[in-house]
């Protein structure tokens, strides 16, 4: 063995250096990429609660109230004995519809989607109707509206007595 | 009653063929379009038009918003280069065909020069003119800023910035999915495939229609009608509640436009066949199914053995690249198609099945 041979790394010392640069090597771009992931999530978070109370039945005349729409984003509709929450998302994109009390109709200000006042879509591109949230009424007779639970109508469950208030 | 007239010609439903006519039109007769004296002539006649435009207080609003300015430059640009590269072809066609060879392959014009200090400085002085352009923009135009941010409220119109509002008149004839993820993303696969696909040498380093008229046409239909008239539509004619204005009129918040959109399951079974929509999702949306299948997987080969073009277009490229250009093509085509169904049936979606979040 000549001195030059001795001087440079045998196979296995390769193998042991290059082993433990490539754990080196992962676990830096590893915990780069988490704190990357991490900084997606935000610190503090403003959106609005999930459940709220929403007073008493008696409160809402006939037809569409907008009281709770830039609090909580959400319409309450009172309609052939029913008072039903109605998400204010439009299903096609997620834009905020209007709610045009002439034509009695919501109506997206993004790509044009109509919604009926029950929240069923009739035009534009929307594909299928406003979704509603939880309504029941707690002990004390106020309205609790839990956003946590969505109900759709293409699927059916407009029918589920958690979906409407009978009033 | 001429602003009534251009209002009602304006309206998608017309404008959108007219502009599809004046597009196969311009490539017929490229080298009347291409002429300096057409030019010419259209910029003297536009003058006074855009002048008449522009005492409109209306039209004047819409085009003087901060926003929009850079739409008009956009505008002036692709319609100066579209001429120009008509111009350019149609010399040079005619050039070939009296035997000559391009204009750009004349020894003077292959001489060669070094690129410091001839493009280096060009480069320079581009880059300084640019900077003083948009220094003196940012100071006559002030940012468009609006008030912060709420989840709960929307402008309206809610308008994206001008280079997606193509993108965003997309989507109101198309399901998000589709306009929003699967067809930008062909788009932005499809360009960077055109090398791929198309191998064909000719054209290369000189403006030509005649050798390449299919390429060309292909393209530019997506570039001028597919985008930038899409562009102008969404930037110009959209206003409060994505209504249709036209160009002259004031946008009134309460211009109602009735309409009421279908489905083609809807159609089929409830209006022609009277018998109610089934229960079973797959058996309720079949035709659309079918019909959208067929669509892709049956025009192509048919393509490829009836007619002539096609038979020319398999030969000379092979079954891959003619398979993915055809597609790509009918994913085009599928905008055009699906904006006429919609002012012609009031039809929503092809293929409904929002339970599954896919709609066609």
């Amino acid at each position: 063995m000549n001195l030059d041979s001795k001087q440079s790394l045998n196979r296995r010392e390769f193998f042991s250096y290059i082993t433990v640069g490539w754990v080196m090597f992962s676990a830096s771009v590893g915990g780069l990429l988490s704190l990357c992931f991490r900084f997606t999530y935000p610190n503090v978070n403003f959106e609005p609660e999930m459940e709220f109370l929403a007073g008493a039945p008696t409160d809402y005349p006939s037809g569409v109230d907008e009281r709770w729409k830039n609090l909580y984003g959400v319409w309450m509709v009172k309609q052939e004995g029913k008072l039903i929450a109605l998400s204010n998302i439009c299903t096609h994109l997620g834009c905020i519809p209007n709610w045009l009390p002439a034509e009695l109709k919501f109506k997206c200000p993004c790509h044009g989607s109509g919604y009926y006042m029950s929240g069923i879509n009739f035009e534009g591109p929307t594909p299928r109707p406003l979704e509603r949230f939880k309504i029941g009424l707690q002990p004390d007779g106020k309205i609790k509206v839990d956003k946590t639970k969505v109900f759709r109508w293409e699927k059916g469950e407009w029918d589920s007595p958690d979906s409407f208030l009978e009033v | 009653m001429l602003r009534e007239l251009f209002n009602k010609l304006s309206d998608p439903i017309i404008s959108f063929p007219l502009v599809t006519i004046g597009f196969y039109l311009m490539l017929k007769h490229y080298k009347t379009f291409g002429s300096k004296k057409f030019a010419y002539w259209t910029v003297a006649i536009l003058i006074p038009v855009t002048a008449w435009f522009l005492s409109d207080h209306n039209f004047f609003s819409i085009i003087s918003t901060p926003d929009n300015i850079p739409i008009i430059i956009l505008l002036v640009c692709v319609a100066f280069f579209t001429w120009f590269a008509l111009h350019k072809a149609a010399l040079n066609d005619t050039r070939i065909e009296e035997g000559l060879g391009p204009i750009e392959a004349t020894p003077e014009n292959r001489e060669k020069v070094w690129s410091w200090p001839n493009l280096v400085y060009t480069e320079l002085f581009a880059m300084i003119a640019c900077t003083a352009f948009l220094v003196v923009w940012a100071i006559v135009f002030k940012a468009p800023l609006e008030e912060s941010a709420n989840p709960t409220w929307a402008p309206n119109p809610a308008k994206a910035p001008w280079y997606f509002l193509g993108l965003q008149e997309m989507l109101v004839y198309f399901d998000p999915w589709m306009a929003g993820v699967v067809l930008p993303g062909l788009i932005v696969a499809g360009l960077i495939a055109i090398p791929y696909i198309d191998t064909n040498p000719k054209g290369n380093g000189y403006f030509t229609l005649k050798e390449r008229a299919m390429a060309i046409t292909a393209f530019l239909y997506g570039w001028l009608v597919l985008w930038v008239y899409l562009i102008i539509v969404g930037v110009f004619l959209r206003g409060p509640n994505w209504t249709f204005y036209g160009p002259f009129e004031y946008w009134d918040f309460h211009k109602v436009v009735a309409s009421f959109n279908v489905n083609l399951s809807e159609i089929i079974w409830i209006k022609t066949l009277g018998i109610g929509l089934p229960k079973n999702l797959v058996v309720r949306e079949i035709f659309g199914i079918i019909l959208s299948l067929a669509y892709i997987v049956i025009i192509p080969p048919w393509f490829a053995k009836a007619t002539r073009v096609g038979r020319n277009l398999f030969k000379d490229v092979g079954a891959i690249r003619y398979y993915i250009f055809m597609f790509l093509i009918l994913m085009t085509m599928s905008l055009p198609i699906k904006m006429i169904l919609r002012w012609l049936f009031s039809l929503k979606y092809i293929v409904a099945l929002p339970e599954w979040e896919l709609n066609l």
